[in-house]
């Protein structure tokens, strides 16, 4: 929303064409609005000269608010005795294979490293979770359709 | 004129849209999750308007969000993007109600393709050759479905694309497990359960022709190759498909038009073909009403935008290209870096980016929305950026992506960049016209 970004891909291969003739290898510009770095990669093997990257960064008022979510993550204590079952993924946990259907598992079932206790979808893909150890399901911690974070505890096992 | 352009979409796609816009001297409005407002494709927009919250059905997938949102904006315009709302009628519906163009085909377009069932149809009239299968309501109807095409065969989604609901079975004892998956799958992808079964091909190229219409006549732009897929997804896509036969080649450039023309086609469009790699028969698969993730490697072997071809047509211009001005130079090849670990299948990787190198020159584009400091979330697809190398012809092309590949970094989360790195190495892929086992070959051994 700051607007114009006064460099277009084309102004960024004309500016390395520039640089690609001449003795630089580097290039830094930082303005109000954003910093670009273009530089020279190292040489090939066999002596050939290295190619070009470039390096951006928007600039923003506001620092990135990502760590927020890592932070609401924060959990309780594994009690004594009990086994979590993490998310390997972020995304939103499903306990049943489709709406409507039975859960992969309720409290008091048993389950082995591969049963599976639910499904995570992530990016659009759903990714089967296991219960990665065995045990007695003692509690649920999530909800179903419930947007989780990686390594949030699912259920514990006792 | 089109003064101001709503772009239904994000990620990439959106700052694509965004550049050519501005280019064009028309003001964006870029509808934003809550989780895109601090996006590059929102940094560069002229302004943002909000269309929910982060999950995308009650954000981008939400007709009636984006339409609102469009309209309390004052945009004159459209632009879906693809994925999406891209090909769904109630959004063409809701613009023209709304007085809004929608940048895109007409409604009776997109309802003739965006259901693969009903484009076989359609197909079948224009004289296109189709592969054999049908629809499967349930598992029963599936079975029997199966019986006629044997196996392996394919499920697919009937409102699909990008591979979301696809499934590939072998035997028939996997047949109730996949169709289960699958159906599940589209529900939650396309908001619609039903799969269709199809024979499945096993040397089989997939060969795209990129075409425009204006409503009257129709041209091509070529072919592209996109035989390299994952759970049928592309990985790798080029322009022109390499290694066919030129009478073939032609032969499904103009069947490509006759569907177009066919159809009264209007705007940009994608006719998907099956390409047997030993026979080069070929088989219509679908037709994509939108703009296509890969359709960099078409503009740059044409020097044609599509996206600025597709506003003109939305705009009610006739086209402004004839065939004869359609002059490809040299070879294209694009490679999709998702944020996935290719090493554990392809888990996703989403996460926020630093020390982010993409690689610059002569001869190669990059097409992303993650710089530093950038993010992928989880709740969308895991695209990070296109790499597109382009050379004077195919072996130029592939050393500059490879070449472009090695200087390629970025921290914070794994890609597939070093997957393309070992392609762009393969001498299969070197040499050209690999069929769509080759990925699974290629990544097993």
């Amino acid at each position: 929303m700051k607007g114009d970004l006064p460099l277009t891909p084309d102004d960024v291969n004309a500016i390395v064409a520039i640089l690609d003739g001449g003795q630089y290898d580097r290039l830094d510009i930082r303005t109000g609005r954003f910093r670009l770095r273009v530089a020279r990669s190292e040489d090939g093997p066999d002596g050939e000269k290295g190619g070009w990257t470039q390096q951006w960064s928007l600039e923003d008022d506001e620092p990135v608010a990502a760590e927020a979510e890592a932070a609401a993550s924060e959990e309780s204590e594994i009690p004594e005795g009990m086994t979590a079952i993490r998310a390997t993924l972020p995304g939103t946990f499903y306990r049943a294979p489709s709406p409507g259907a039975d859960a992969f598992v309720e409290v008091g079932d048993m389950v082995e490293p591969d049963t599976p206790v639910g499904i995570i979808e992530t990016m659009k893909l759903f990714n089967p979770a296991a219960a990665g150890c065995s045990g007695e399901i003692a509690e649920i911690c999530v909800d179903n359709a419930e947007m989780i974070a990686a390594g949030r505890v699912l259920m514990l096992v006792k | 004129m089109i003064k101001t352009l709503f772009i239904a979409n994000r990620g990439e796609i959106a700052l694509r849209v965004i550049r050519t816009a501005k280019r064009l001297g028309i003001e964006t409005v870029l509808g934003v999750s809550e989780a895109d407002v601090r996006s590059a494709a929102a940094w560069l927009a002229d302004r943002v308007a909000p269309v929910g919250p982060a999950p995308s059905a009650q954000s981008y997938l939400s007709v009636d969000n984006v339409v609102k949102a469009a309209k309390a904006s004052g945009a004159d315009a459209l632009h879906p993007g693809y994925g999406f709302l891209a090909e769904n009628v109630a959004l063409a519906r809701a613009c023209a109600e709304a007085g809004i163009v929608f940048v895109g085909p007409a409604p009776e377009s997109l309802e003739a393709m965006g259901d693969k069932l009903m484009a076989r149809t359609v197909g079948i009239a224009a004289g296109l050759p189709v592969v054999p299968g049908g629809e499967a309501a349930d598992k029963d109807a599936a079975r029997a479905r199966a019986e006629e095409t044997g196996y392996p065969l394919l499920l697919k989604a009937v409102s699909g694309g990008g591979g979301k609901g696809m499934k590939r079975v072998d035997e028939p004892a996997d047949l109730d497990a996949q169709i289960d998956m699958a159906m599940a799958e589209a529900q939650a992808a396309f908001g619609d359960p039903r799969v269709y079964v199809e024979r499945f091909i096993a040397s089989g190229r997939h060969v795209e022709v990129q075409i425009l219409g204006d409503g009257t006549s129709a041209i091509h732009l070529g072919t592209r190759d996109c035989s390299i897929q994952r759970r049928f997804q592309k990985l790798v896509e080029e322009a022109p498909a390499p290694n066919l036969p030129d009478d073939k080649r032609a032969a499904i450039e103009q069947a490509a038009v006759r569907l177009a023309e066919h159809l009264d086609y209007r705007g940009a469009g994608t006719v998907e073909f099956l390409v047997d790699a030993e026979t080069f028969d070929f088989f219509f698969l679908e037709m994509n009403a939108r703009i296509q993730v890969e359709h960099p490697v078409t503009e740059a072997i044409t020097g044609i935008d599509l996206i600025e071809q597709q506003i003109i047509i939305a705009d009610g211009s006739p086209l402004s290209l004839t065939q004869e001005m359609v002059r490809p130079f040299g070879h294209a090849i694009e490679v999709r870096i998702n944020a996935e670990d290719w090493r554990k299948d392809f888990q996703p990787s989403p996460g926020i980016a630093s020390a982010v190198r993409w690689p610059a020159g002569a001869g190669i584009r990059v097409d992303t929305h993650i710089f530093d400091g950038g993010e992928v979330p989880p709740f969308y697809d895991s695209l990070a950026g296109k790499l597109i190398a382009h050379g004077k012809d195919r072996g130029e092309a592939v050393a500059k992506l490879g070449a472009a590949l090695g200087n390629f970094a970025l921290a914070g989360m794994e890609t597939t960049a070093g997957l393309h790195a070992a392609i762009a190495a393969d001498p299969r892929f070197m040499e050209g016209g690999v069929d769509t086992r080759f990925f699974g070959e290629f990544a097993h051994g």
